[in-house]
């Protein structure tokens, strides 16, 4: 009997049957599923592979390249090019003491300004300022972050750099007994202070890049922050704290970890500028802790204004430097990532 | 106001189940309005405001009559320290220790802030002021530098090469690394797998490049080992060097924050990977995008150092990047700070403000384009295609909390 009718007899006689399996069909199988891309997308996954490919190549062929090409520098100097602080490629005497103590000087500076200055921005901006004023104080932070490093060179130099010196004199009048304020070669009491002993220090140097250094760590840090539970900062007003009990005891625990990820990220930051120390200090090869006495070094600074006279080996001399200085700033970074990732200001979001 | 007692009106004669107004009780106090408990009242305004003139006031007598301490900075410092002593006395006098810190704590965030803001403002019209002598001419904007020593008046030379320059170098590096970068971004989102997430520690790993680096690598292969000439195009190449992994990682967090929804519902419409990339993904990061890549330009103009290495200091137009040395507006105005001489240093004032300038246009239109396009009905308020606050270009480490891919999440 056909399917057909036995389909029609059914409806007739309100009865239900089981469909007729056709025999002669081909064995049904079950679909293949396959994540393979096929036809236009496969040139597209393809072709964007080959992007991500090429990027690699130029990136971590920089980094390779700056690895490779300071092997003989470090392969003929050893460990003096770590522990040597003179940079005399005449006398075949070179290393790196002086400007990485400089540069960590320089960064030391810029974050003991920058971090309090940063954390006090960012809390006013997510906790205290008017709600209408907020996007307005983000925007101007931001904007700080995107004005050209040269332009805080000269802001240091020309109006910082007098008013800095004077401070640095008191400083060295009152607390000179401290290493780190200590000036060598002048004198603090005297009738006409030298002035220029003070200027062009790392102090100087410092001010100059924590101004660079701060917009970044304080935007870090209010995205961290604004990221508080609002139920958590309502309960702990609600107990009755005043709004600074509710910051202390809510949302600077929230943020521990975009606060010290932020800074940290800022110190890389502060680790590589190059041409606000240039414009301020005053080079020097010292191993100094020294901070209000003119002249100093950073691994940036050195590259800037000694590779332009430099032969085949001084500019391995100058990429193993660079690359010392990459190999620091990428683990501060990486350090800092990781903490603001695994905090819990990270884990408990959902977008 | 007071209702009259209930037992008054019990005993009252009137039918049972009838309404009776409340009647005034006229022994009842006056009625008070009550005060608002967000807002400040006039004597607290009087005592916050009062406590920071007084300390400024303080201040000024300390440092210009008591003490031996001149200078802007002192008067900063000292302001500050009074400020605050002023802040816990008044406050102390009304409320506990508990309130007291509350003030003071106010106090040192407002003040923290207000300093912040005043340098930012400090050093915009700082630079502005003493580049003002030069930019009052017009021949600094269509002039270039050929010819004009360094104690020439304002009358000549200008700055026609360093913009030309600067526009030309970052042009190159904008065509080398939007491609590259937004590709590469499109690369480790869409594509994911073990390669991209090699691709993409790599990427991450080379924004700790300092930038003077990126300039020592172009010099060194570039320049010294290739034997080509300094000039336009090596600048450009040492600017993106620089920018392709900061173009990269935040063009990679712009796209991480569309929301997988949205892909998921063009692949369920039968849409293939690419068109859904194209046609949802792309469109909906736009905004995001923009302001990646603007903020990048931005740090690329501004940056100095790559500069000073590769591109070699002009002082006549170029047009050309291939031929020969260039000039751009932060080496412009680093060449000529250098040279000390007053009116140079004020010609490197007016450069500055004009790249200065140029940053804040680009910012204003990365702003512009990144904010949430209003729709047509005011009744409903669509959130915004990309949520900026999580996805800010500008901070390098990309958002603090990558959302939770789609097949993670239960």
């Amino acid at each position: 009997m056909p399917a057909r009718s036995t389909e029609r007899l059914a409806r007739k006689n309100q009865v239900t049957t089981l469909p007729i399996q056709d025999a002669s069909a081909a064995e049904a199988t079950p679909r293949k599923i396959s994540r393979k891309a096929t036809g236009a997308d496969k040139v597209f996954v393809s072709s964007i592979r080959v992007v991500g490919s090429v990027v690699l190549v130029i990136t971590g062929g920089v980094g390779v390249f700056l690895g490779w090409q300071a092997l003989p520098t470090l392969r003929h100097y050893g460990w003096s090019f770590f522990t040597e602080s003179a940079w005399q490629p005449e006398a075949d005497v070179l290393g790196i003491a002086a400007v990485l103590t400089g540069t960590l000087m320089v960064a030391l500076v810029a974050m003991s300004i920058a971090f309090p200055l940063a954390l006090i921005t960012a809390l006013y901006i997510s906790e205290y300022a008017p709600a209408r004023m907020r996007s307005l104080l983000v925007s101007l932070v931001d904007l700080m972050a995107a004005v050209p490093s040269i332009i805080w060179g000269l802001w240091g130099s020309y109006l910082i750099m007098e008013h800095a010196a004077g401070l640095a004199m008191w400083l060295d009048r009152n607390l000179g007994f401290i290493p780190l304020f200590e000036v060598k070669d002048a004198d603090p009491n005297a009738a006409v202070p030298m002035l220029s002993r003070y200027s062009f220090s790392m102090f100087v140097a410092g001010i100059a890049v924590a101004m660079m250094v701060l917009p970044m760590a304080c935007a870090v840090m209010r995205q961290v922050f604004s990221q508080t539970p609002q139920g958590e900062k309502e309960a702990a007003l609600a107990l009755g704290a005043t709004r600074w009990g509710m910051v202390r005891s809510v949302v600077i625990p929230f943020g521990r970890g975009g606060i010290i990820g932020g800074a940290m990220l800022g110190l890389g930051r502060a680790l590589g500028e190059t041409i606000a120390v240039l414009l301020i200090l005053s080079p020097s090869f010292e191993v100094k802790p020294r901070i209000l006495e003119i002249g100093g070094n950073t691994v940036s600074a050195l590259i800037a204004g000694r590779f332009g006279d430099a032969s085949s080996s001084q500019l391995s001399a100058l990429l193993a430097a660079g690359f010392v200085l990459f190999l620091i700033t990428l683990v501060v970074n990486t350090i800092a990532a990781t903490i603001v990732n695994r905090s819990r200001s990270g884990a408990g979001t959902d977008a | 106001m007071t209702l009259a007692p209930e037992t008054d009106l019990a005993s009252s004669d009137g039918p049972v189940g009838q309404t009776f107004l409340p009647r005034y009780d006229d022994d009842a106090a006056p009625v008070v309005a009550r005060s608002s408990l967000g807002r400040l009242t006039v004597d607290e305004k009087f005592v916050r405001i009062g406590s920071v003139v007084s300390g400024v006031a303080l201040a000024w007598l300390i440092t210009q009559r008591l003490l031996p301490l001149q200078g802007l900075p002192w008067f900063v410092i000292v302001a500050f320290v009074c400020t605050l002593a002023v802040t816990w006395v008044t406050a102390a006098m009304t409320d506990g220790a508990v309130h007291a810190r509350d003030r003071l704590a106010a106090t040192v965030m407002t003040t923290g802030a207000a300093l912040v803001g005043i340098v930012l403002v400090s050093a915009v019209v700082f630079v502005t002021v003493k580049g003002w002598s030069a930019l009052v001419h017009l021949n600094f904007f269509t002039d270039d530098m050929s010819g004009v020593g360094p104690k020439d008046g304002f009358d000549r030379g200008g700055v026609l090469h360093a913009v030309v320059g600067s526009l030309i170098q970052v042009g190159i590096a904008v065509a080398i690394t939007l491609p590259l970068g937004i590709g590469t971004a499109i690369f480790m989102t869409e594509v994911p797998g073990r390669f991209a997430k090699v691709v993409r520690t790599v990427v991450e790993a080379m924004t700790a490049l300092p930038s003077i680096v990126a300039g020592l690598f172009i010099y060194t292969v570039f320049i010294v080992a290739l034997g080509y000439p300094r000039s336009g195009l090596a600048a450009g190449l040492a600017i993106s060097v620089m920018m392709l992994p900061i173009i990269a990682r935040a063009s990679d967090v712009v796209l991480r924050v569309v929301p997988g929804g949205l892909r998921e519902a063009s692949l369920a419409l039968g849409a293939s990977r690419w068109r859904t990339v194209w046609h949802v993904v792309l469109p909906t990061a736009r905004p995001g995008l923009a302001t990646a890549c603007i903020l990048g330009v931005a740090r690329g103009i501004g940056e100095t150092s790559p500069v000073l290495l590769t591109s070699g200091n002009a002082q006549f137009v170029v047009v050309n990047p291939t031929d020969g040395v260039m000039n751009s507006l932060p080496l412009f105005v680093y060449s000529l700070v250098r040279t000390g001489e007053p009116n140079a240093v004020a010609r490197a004032f007016a450069g500055a403000t004009v790249l200065l300038a140029v940053v804040m246009v680009l910012f204003v239109t990365a702003r512009l384009i990144a904010r949430p396009k209003r729709t047509k009905s005011s009744r409903r308020t669509r959130r915004p295609a990309v949520d900026l606050v999580m996805a800010d270009p500008l901070v390098e480490m990309g958002p603090v909390a990558p959302p939770a891919r789609p097949e993670e999440n239960p």
